[in-house]
């Protein structure tokens, strides 16, 4: 234990009175990856920015001792300084720049105020192919997509002569291709000697790149072994994280599928700006009462597109196709049309697309279904929080009241949030995109149970999902895209990893 | 992570655990300003040994005032849905001039020549509404261009000068008084103003036992009784103090009744309307309003519509007042609005805000205005303080907001 790198000690931190950080503590050997897991809310992001300083030295308890000095950082500068650097889940580059201007932002090469454009693009060059990108270092950001982009981050690290690399959820917005190359490249840094911290919720990833996983629950660390432990697995570091065994990732459902309900035929969308790409190819499907229904794709197949298209036409140009439901034709040009037909739409991004953040739980769950508490056009308050109540408690929504303000909850909150909104429209479909994107087991756990209960009432219900365990494991039917066309249809029985992989690559020829 | 910091262990279906009231948050923000508020009447009293709420000095105070605090009621709503409005204070002038024109050289009565107005601020607001709504033209843009469009209108219109000469049925809604229909009582003092600030108090008080009443009933959050007995006591002592003051002047100004009208008008649209649910939902994330269903085209379309009709009203109002109209009429009165707002509490970036914040922030730049002039601080200084203020008012609750944690 000598060649520690980092030691954290005892670390209290409090809002207001409420600890987020009770006593936590964390070795990280030199040159090795270190995982931190824990449930949302356990405290692991809060770790984090006491460690780089965005909560400022003083600012909390215990004490961090970093390549054997004590630290005290007053800002994330100071900790940068010392080679610390923070990739945080939600990047943060400016998309109008190139990626050499990025790459050196805020550490201009420059000679008296005045930049060397030839030195920063050599550098960036050379940054770039450290890190396995192979783009031009002028190339604008917003063109890369968020795979690259995460690697532009990762240059932008190594510039600063970075020794202890934290990656918050790296992999959380990728898709598998991009994340593999993630992974590789992690094990490639450390090869460098680079000291690698790793927040994550995937399990798998964990296993195959962590040597050490520090489990923290509740603002404590639970417990620290090295993965290769004869008994490091993942259902050890589940059990720790949620503080009980989790013997069953889906709850048990007897399906109860009845007639054909929802069918979309030839559904075809051009891409907004692109308007010559065609995002939704020829598209049809069909979904019967009862049945949970995956959607299969890998990241950019147009399987959000094709969802939102359908939703209201809340994406893409020159759509065409018909939608019918229980038989008959329906329309839905407009989100209001859809809502009042019966479809609901909970999106991936429930931050940018599902939830106003600033307003409360109330307000919220109301916002879809406004009309159905109001008369002539006033909104019922009274009504409302008695609603948000009862979704609150039977969604199990852990906040003290439904006055809580919506940004302040942890995910799977947010996520019970969106669900309790659309559900409060009485939909007979749902699409549901990513339901347990960034949430922690326990909470997916009961996530998978609110879409089990909602297939039991009879309603159709389209789950898109980015892992395949999980639209295993839930769905009764899966189809797969890719580059906007339904490339198979597979039943639950003969769904494996390895034939949804198969039509997910299936290019055009 | 600090998003846990509201949750509680999770509970068993069952009876809420609920006992923090809703809205809290909101109310002890608007508390803040209105204790501003409170403090500056305050110096300023003592400063002007007692001059300041001197019954007269009163009634200019919401005589001078009205125009901008009309034009803040409309202004909060446009800024909650994230968008600015520059236009109002030509839209002030514009509207005064064909109101004017109406009446001296149209022919029109006085109460048409009202109409019209309300009717050409309202295509007005269409005009830059359809911009900024169906075409995606940032409002700062298109109002920017409307303040420059609209002030040049009153120019072309007003090529004579000033109208002046305005009917006295007109100049009353700016400068007159109710009639003292009820008589005198107490040495003088007009009852009429005496009952409607008790009727007012009333209202208030039973509003308040009624709102607590129906949550009782439904056994939902409401706030210890104390605070609404204490609030409702300052509330009424308020009330009372001011219409003692106004009955011994002239009585109870006409305009004061339409700005408790809109008050109160607006507040109900704002926290009870589909409509006003909208605007904040648009201001607090228009993705993810648009993605509820929320038409937020029209909403933007009508925002504006309405913001032009309280512009019209606005000028209406500052014309009667001026008892003239004259192209130079309204100017920076945008701004004043705008700073009105954002001293009520407004969000920048939109989803925050009240009308009764509003009204305060308004009061608080009215106060400031009547006290630096009743001790003779030159008008330059006035305005560089005024500035100070606003700056000061929005820094605190920013400074405030980081201290609660977020």
């Amino acid at each position: 234990m000598s060649n520690a790198i980092l030691w954290m000690r005892d670390i209290t931190k409090d809002f207001n009175g409420v600890k987020a950080l009770d006593g936590v503590s964390i070795v990280v050997e030199r040159g090795e990856v270190h995982a931190i897991c824990g449930e949302n809310g356990a405290g692991k992001s809060t770790l984090m920015k006491v460690l780089s300083g965005v909560y400022p030295h003083g600012s909390f308890g215990g004490s961090i001792e970093f390549e054997g000095h004590p630290t005290a950082y007053r800002s994330i500068n100071d900790s940068e300084h010392d080679g610390i650097v923070i990739i945080h889940q939600e990047l943060a580059l400016s998309p109008y720049l190139s990626i050499a201007e990025n790459i050196f932002l805020g550490n201009e090469n420059a000679k008296r105020g005045i930049i060397d454009w030839n030195k920063t693009n050599r550098e960036a060059a050379t940054l770039l192919a450290r890190v396995g990108l192979n783009e031009n270092p002028a190339t604008p950001v917003l063109e890369l997509g968020v795979g690259k982009q995460q690697l532009v981050e990762i240059a932008k690290a190594l510039s600063k002569r970075v020794k202890l690399l934290i990656l918050d959820e790296p992999t959380a917005a990728l898709n598998d291709d991009d994340s593999e190359h993630l992974l590789t490249l992690i094990n490639h840094l450390r090869e460098q000697g680079i000291t690698c911290i790793i927040i994550s919720h995937k399990l798998k990833e964990i296993r195959k790149i962590a040597d050490t996983v520090t489990i923290i629950r509740d603002g404590k660390t639970i417990e620290s072994f090295s993965m290769k432990e004869d008994d490091a697995s993942e259902a050890r570091i589940i059990r720790s994280m949620v503080g009980r065994p989790l013997d069953n990732q889906f709850p048990p459902r007897t399906p109860d599928i009845g007639e054909e309900y929802f069918r979309v035929e030839n559904w075809n969308a051009y891409h907004p700006v692109d308007t010559e790409r065609k995002i939704v190819d020829d598209a049809s499907f069909t979904v019967k009462a009862g049945e949970i229904v995956g959607f299969a794709g890998l990241m950019g197949a147009g399987r959000t597109e094709l969802a939102m298209s359908i939703f209201g036409r809340s994406y893409g140009i020159n759509i065409s196709g018909k939608v019918f439901k229980a038989g008959k034709e329906i329309q839905a040009r407009t989100v209001s049309e859809a809502i009042q037909n019966g479809l609901a739409y909970a999106t991936e991004d429930r931050k940018k697309y599902g939830l106003n953040l600033i307003a409360d739980i109330a307000e919220n769950i109301s916002a879809a279904g406004l009309d159905k508490l109001a008369k002539g056009g006033v909104v019922d308050r009274n009504k409302e929080t008695k609603v948000a109540e009862e979704y609150r408690a039977s969604m199990n929504i852990k906040t003290p009241s439904v006055s809580a303000i919506v940004g302040k909850l942890s995910g799977g909150n947010q996520q019970k949030v969106v669900l309790s909104k659309w559900m409060f429209t009485g939909p007979d479909v749902l699409i549901l995109d990513e339901p347990t994107r960034g949430i922690d087991v326990g909470a997916k756990y009961e996530i998978y149970g609110i879409i089990n209960e909602l297939a039991a009432q009879g309603k159709a219900v389209i789950v898109i999902s980015s892992e395949l365990p999980e639209l295993i494991g839930l769905s009764d039917r899966i189809y797969t895209i890719s580059e906007g066309r339904i490339t198979g249809e597979v039943a639950k029985a003969e769904a494996t990893q390895e034939t949804l992989m198969h039509y997910m690559t299936a290019g055009r020829d | 992570m600090s998003n846990t910091a509201t949750e509680a262990p999770s509970e068993p279906t069952g009876k809420a655990p609920v006992k923090s009231p809703r809205k809290l948050r909101i109310d002890l923000r608007q508390y803040g300003i209105l204790a501003a508020l409170a403090i500056i009447i305050v110096l300023f009293q003592i400063l002007t040994n007692g001059r300041l709420l001197m019954p007269g000095n009163i009634n200019n105070l919401i005589q001078q005032n009205s125009y901008v605090l009309i034009l803040a009621i409309g202004m909060v709503i446009v800024i909650i849905a994230g968008h600015i409005d520059l236009s109002v204070g030509s839209v002030v002038a514009l509207v005064g001039a064909v109101a004017a024109l109406a009446m001296n050289s149209w022919g029109m009565p006085w109460w048409a020549a009202v109409i019209l107005a309300l009717v050409v601020g309202a295509v007005i607001g269409a005009w830059q509404g359809f911009w900024v709504a169906f075409v995606g033209i940032p409002a700062f843009i298109v109002t920017l261009a409307g303040m420059l469009i609209f002030r040049g209108l009153t120019l072309v219109l007003l090529t004579g000068g000033t109208i002046s000469g305005l009917p006295d049925e007109f100049t009353a809604i700016g400068a007159g008084w109710i009639p003292p229909f009820l008589g005198e009582a107490l040495d003088g003092r007009d009852v009429l103003t005496l009952v409607l600030g008790l009727l007012a108090s009333a209202g208030f008080v039973i509003q308040q036992i009624r709102t607590r009443s129906t949550l009782k009933k439904l056994d939902l959050p409401r706030e210890p009784a104390v605070s609404t007995i204490i609030k409702s006591a300052i509330l009424v002592i308020a009330i009372m103090a001011l219409a003692w003051q106004l009955s011994g002047y002239s009585g109870t100004p006409i305009i004061l009744i339409i700005l408790a009208v809109l008050i109160l008008l607006y507040t109900f649209i704002l926290n009870r309307s589909v409509f006003g649910r909208h605007v904040y939902a648009m201001g607090g994330n228009l993705f993810a309003a648009q993605m509820s269903g929320v038409k937020t085209k029209w909403i933007n379309f009508a925002i504006f519509v309405n913001m032009g009709v309280l512009a019209g009203l606005a000028g209406v109002v500052a014309t009667a007042r001026a008892g003239s109209a004259v192209a130079s009429a309204g100017q920076n009165y945008e701004l004043d609005a705008i700073a009105a707002v954002f001293i009520g509490g407004a969000a920048v970036q939109g989803g925050v805000g009240t009308v009764v914040g509003a009204v305060i922030g308004g009061l608080v730049m009215g106060v400031l205005n009547m006290g630096l002039s009743i001790l003779s601080v030159d008008a330059a200084w006035q305005q560089a303080i005024k500035g100070l203020v606003l700056l000061l008012a929005v820094a605190f609750d920013i400074i405030n907001k980081r201290r609660s944690g977020r």
